[in-house]
């Protein structure tokens, strides 16, 4: 086991995560629109409910994104898997708090009856440990695209909106092709070239997911570029990049973020549909939208296996929809039109 | 290096022009004028005449992409910054000449303090972060901030209009430029902080010895800190002089009119005289005379022979054919102004406001 694979590596990445996030939001609070954003998040109790809800499964990620390698097994077991493992693996479907199989022509007794609140899927996992284990996906899914989007948007877009002209015209034709292609081909034909996996899937979303954060960042460098500000820059000798990089990125990027967390929760649900065309992330890594794929066949069977189907879902409804409060609700705290 | 004898900026035939859907608009349009070193001088004018074109010119600030510079000569001691390649040109601004803008609302940077923005006006142009950091806090004190170490932590928006075009002014000022631009430096601050801005431009460019470029619509700024005037109309200059001698006897009748409109002690009771019409659009500038339509003495030449600036190279040169000797059949000056009404009340009003220059202050 190389060093990139070994426990140390898998553990420092949150870490590193975490720290930045910390890092940022203390930084952030330094400025006066920050700061004044976050009292009126906090005066706003649904965008507070929002928060806590994302934080719950941020937490549940977590701690699915720590663990060390199991000396028996050989592979690595997670603090999840953990708090998970006094569960036994059950043969096969079972409902909600029952204590007998479904699915079978003989039903067996479980052997943990009464405490898969979930149910068990297929194979006998339990169904709420298999949803837990999905917001990590969901979260490397959001966030990892977005690592790899934004900075390819705000560069094209900054660059568009600020020299026009030939660079405008090449970019502007760039993206208006990209995005005049069904993003679903296109997502189909990327995973095809780029192969099945996490890395992957977040490299073709990424690819496909750029333009409209680019024309956003366009736009806005344009108004931007004109404002006094700018030119009295300009007037005391500021060259082009660090004008584009300290004067005008920072003013844009409430909207940026805005709009980076708007986009979280459609990455989620696109993971969720590419797994249901079958070139998702490998079965093996627990997605919402692997285990919504195995429902279309269990919903054909009788009895109705719902659970699985239904877990899902509304794991990926409620976090959604936690995404989009919560986004909105960081527009209206500092959307300057919103602002007195 | 310039020589001792040699103006420290000479504008030559400067043209600016602006690509519009309904043609090119010459907002520049042939200005030409000299700052000597250490010396005020005001440009004046309508708004729309060009004047804030010109001084975005020189630092070659032009909006772009529908700006550009036709054609003319921008002669900093000695070299002609048009051409400096666009770093050079980057090394000229804010470090030899700096500019302050109008809104001193919005032209700060609004995520950032005040100290970060005087600290990079520096370290761009190669100052290091502590000596920055010392300077920053003497000039907010030299500009006359109360609470300067205070004030260095605060965001724009925690100070009033005056403080920031204090501010302004301070930034401007941290490379100890040769000259200052101020384009409108006090038009949107209130009457008694306009008078203080001025007062501290002033004494700022006593110790420094810079030369400041002054552009206003205001003739009263203009008679109180200017040493040289030019009156620019329609893109191009249509008079220019010392200040005191713009003021005893204007001769171009766009001045005159402009010294007509002033309120004025001998004049109480009557309606202020207005100048008809408005200043032309920038495509399409009347065909001699720019002047011509709105004019109380036009000719007929006026039409048709486009007025040079005469007499070429002295101090009082007019762009009008009142007195250019070389107009056939030219109107008579004195005779032009018996008959136009309008026009003896301006001469008579022209000159008590040249007697006392500080009745003219209007609109401050």
């Amino acid at each position: 086991m190389n060093f990139w694979q070994s426990d140390f590596m898998f553990n420092a990445v949150p870490v590193v995560v975490l720290v930045l996030l910390a890092w940022a939001f203390l930084q952030s609070r330094k400025q006066p629109l920050w700061a004044e954003a976050f009292r009126r998040i906090g005066r706003n109790r649904l965008a507070l409910v929002a928060f806590a809800v994302i934080g719950f499964y941020g937490a549940v990620a977590l701690l699915d994104s720590f663990g060390w390698t199991d000396k028996e097994s050989q592979s690595r077991v997670t603090l999840l898997d953990r708090a998970f493992s006094g569960l036994p693996q059950e043969r096969t479907y079972s409902a909600p708090f029952a204590s007998m199989t479904t699915g079978e022509p003989q039903p067996q007794k479980l052997k943990a009856p009464g405490r898969h609140p979930m149910g068990t899927d297929g194979v006998g996992n339990d169904v709420l440990y298999r949803t837990f284990k999905g917001a990590r996906t969901a979260f490397i899914i959001g966030g990892l695209t977005s690592l790899i989007s934004t900075p390819i948007a705000l560069l094209m877009g900054m660059i568009a909106g600020y020299y026009g002209k030939w660079r405008d015209d090449i970019i502007q034709y760039v993206y208006t092709v990209l995005s005049s292609v069904p993003s679903i081909l296109l997502l189909i034909t990327l995973v095809l070239v780029l192969g099945r996996g996490l890395a992957q899937i977040c490299i073709a979303l990424g690819i496909t997911r750029w333009v409209g954060l680019c024309r956003l960042a366009r736009g806005e460098t344009l108004k931007h570029r004109d404002r006094e500000y700018v030119r009295g820059a300009k007037a005391l000798g500021v060259s082009d990049f660090r004008l584009l990089t300290r004067h005008i990125l920072p003013n844009m990027l409430p909207i940026v973020i805005i709009s980076v967390t708007l986009g979280f929760s459609g990455l989620i649900l696109s993971e969720a549909v590419l797994s249901y065309l079958g070139i998702g992330v490998d079965a093996e890594i627990g997605s919402w939208g692997n285990m919504i794929d195995a429902a279309r066949d269990e919903l054909a069977r009788e009895p109705v296996i719902w659970w699985n189907l239904t877990a899902a879902s509304v794991a990926m409804f409620i976090l959604v929809l936690a995404f989009n409060v919560f986004g909105d609700a960081l527009r209206d705290a500092i959307d300057p039109r919103l602002r007195s | 290096m310039a020589a001792d004898n040699e103006p420290l900026l000479q504008v030559r035939n400067l043209r600016t022009y602006f690509k519009t859907p309904r043609g090119t608009a010459k907002a520049v349009d042939g200005v030409s004028f000299t700052l000597e070193k250490g010396k005020t001088l005001g440009i004046v004018g309508e708004s729309g005449c060009g004047k804030s074109m010109t001084a975005l010119s020189i630092l070659q600030l032009v909006p772009e992409p529908a700006g550009y510079i036709e054609d003319g000569r921008i002669l900093f001691e000695g070299r002609d910054l048009l051409d400096l390649t666009w770093e050079q040109m980057r090394s000229v601004r804010g470090k030899d000449i700096a500019m302050i803008f109008q809104e001193p609302m919005t032209s700060l940077n609004p995520v950032y303090t005040i100290g970060w923005q005087l600290r990079e006006s520096m370290q761009i142009h190669g100052k290091d972060a502590d000596a920055a950091e010392k300077r920053a806090l003497d000039l907010l004190r030299r500009v006359g901030l109360s609470d300067p170490a205070q004030a260095l932590r605060q965001y724009p928006h925690e100070l009033s209009g005056g403080m920031r075009q204090r501010v302004m002014i301070a930034i401007a000022l941290a490379n100890q430029p040769k000259v200052l631009i101020a384009d409108e430096p006090t038009t949107a601050l209130d009457v008694t902080v306009q008078a203080q801005i001025l007062a501290l431009i002033r004494e700022l460019q006593d110790e420094t010895d810079m030369s400041v470029l002054l552009i206003t619509h205001d003739l009263g700024i203009i008679a109180e800190t200017a040493d040289d005037v030019c009156v620019m109309y329609a893109g191009q200059v249509v008079e220019s002089a010392p200040t005191r001698d713009l003021f005893r006897d204007p001769r171009h009748p766009y001045t005159k009119g402009l010294f007509a409109s002033l309120p004025a002690r001998n004049r109480r009771g009557q309606d202020l005289a207005t100048l008809e019409g408005t200043v032309p659009e920038a495509t399409k500038w009347p065909p001699a005379c720019r002047f011509a339509p709105r004019c109380p003495f036009r000719w007929e030449s006026c039409d048709t022979i486009v007025p040079q600036a005469k007499p070429p190279g002295s101090d009082r040169p007019v762009r009008c054919h009142l007195y250019d000797p070389e107009i056939p059949g030219r109107p008579d000056l004195a005779a032009a102004e018996r008959e136009h009404l309008a026009g003896d009340v301006t001469a008579d009003l022209a000159a008590s406001a040249a007697a006392r220059p500080k009745d003219a202050e209007v609109g401050r």
